[in-house]
């Protein structure tokens, strides 16, 4: 498995997302400079991290979503790669139009930094593949704009198309509308294009990897790739 | 020829700025109801005529200052 973590100006998960890729997956992983315009040969998956991309400029995302390194994301996507944004990489793929919808600010204002519970919606894509549907994961969020919208037909789409993948729930596993601490719609905490190989999750996988960190349910995504590279490639 | 572009949340969309800044409006005493926040931008573009600078300045728009999922522009030639 080769993975490049892309780094912009602001990232600031980038080396948690080369730790977790390097260290406790043991994955080939290379940082790539946002003002490369290629992508290192042969990349499975890139990983765009969390933090304040050009210091949330404008709107989180989006002078990054035109970083040259953008282009080859695009190119790398569309030949069916995987790419999985994580916080503020989920707004750089929501601007960038590799994922629908925006993010807004959350529905309380606050910065929001605390752990949180997803139930898995679909296991039928790559970032799931060794979850179960129903199971729930906890891992941490830290964000202000967390609160995902889109209009009704987009919303109607991501459901016709099984594009929600996580959504915010009770500890007890139960979703409803004060599941999700940012307000977000329809709950909706992940999701995937079309295709399945493009994955935007606003909680942080990468910071729930390792016991001694507290939380270990974000392995199962990484696991879930690494077991989908090796036995269906 | 100067443009100011004005971006705002959509009304539909829930502005907690504007609302949070409305509660401290009131906690003052102050009337204030609706309240919005938004964002101006200021820029020079080079156009014959005012016609030309609102159109270059809604492609801006389009390509990267507003996102219409949540916001909506209003463009004024200013001189």
């Amino acid at each position: 498995m080769k993975v490049s973590v892309l780094v912009f100006p602001g990232s600031n998960c980038d080396h948690d997302a080369l730790h977790v890729s390097r260290r406790v997956m043991g994955w080939e992983t290379h940082p790539v400079w946002h003002q490369d315009t290629t992508l290192p040969p042969h990349t499975d998956l890139v990983i765009v991290p969390g933090g304040f991309s050009y210091g949330d400029y404008l709107r989180c995302g989006a002078i990054a979503a035109l970083a040259p390194i953008m282009k080859a994301v695009h190119r790398h996507a569309k030949e069916g790669g995987w790419v999985l944004g994580i916080c503020n990489g989920f707004q750089i793929l929501c601007e960038a139009g590799l994922l629908p919808g925006a993010l807004l600010r959350n529905r309380g204002l606050q910065f929001l930094h605390q752990r949180v519970h997803l139930r898995v919606e679909r296991t039928d894509v790559p970032f799931t593949a060794s979850l179960k549907c129903g199971q729930l994961l906890e891992m941490p969020i830290a964000h202000g704009e967390g609160n995902y919208t889109c209009d009704e037909d987009t919303l109607v789409s991501l459901q016709t198309h099984r594009q929600i993948v996580f959504k915010y729930a009770h500890p007890s596993g139960e979703v409803n509308e004060t599941s999700a601490p940012n307000g977000s719609l329809a709950q909706i905490a992940g999701l995937v294009n079309r295709s399945g190989n493009v994955l935007g999750l606003m909680p942080h996988p990468e910071r729930a990897c390792e016991a001694s960190l507290g939380m270990v349910d974000g392995l199962g995504i990484f696991q879930s790739l690494e077991h989908h590279h090796r036995f269906v490639g | 020829m100067k443009i100011r572009i004005t971006v705002q949340l959509k009304p539909a969309i829930l502005d907690p700025q504007g609302k949070a800044v409305e509660q401290g409006l009131q906690s003052l005493g102050f009337h204030a109801r609706h309240v919005r926040i938004g964002r101006s931008i200021e820029l020079d573009v080079e156009a014959d005529t005012p016609e030309a600078a609102r159109a270059e300045a809604q492609k801006m728009c389009e390509a990267l200052l507003v996102n219409p999922i949540m916001e909506k522009a209003v463009i004024e030639v200013l001189s």
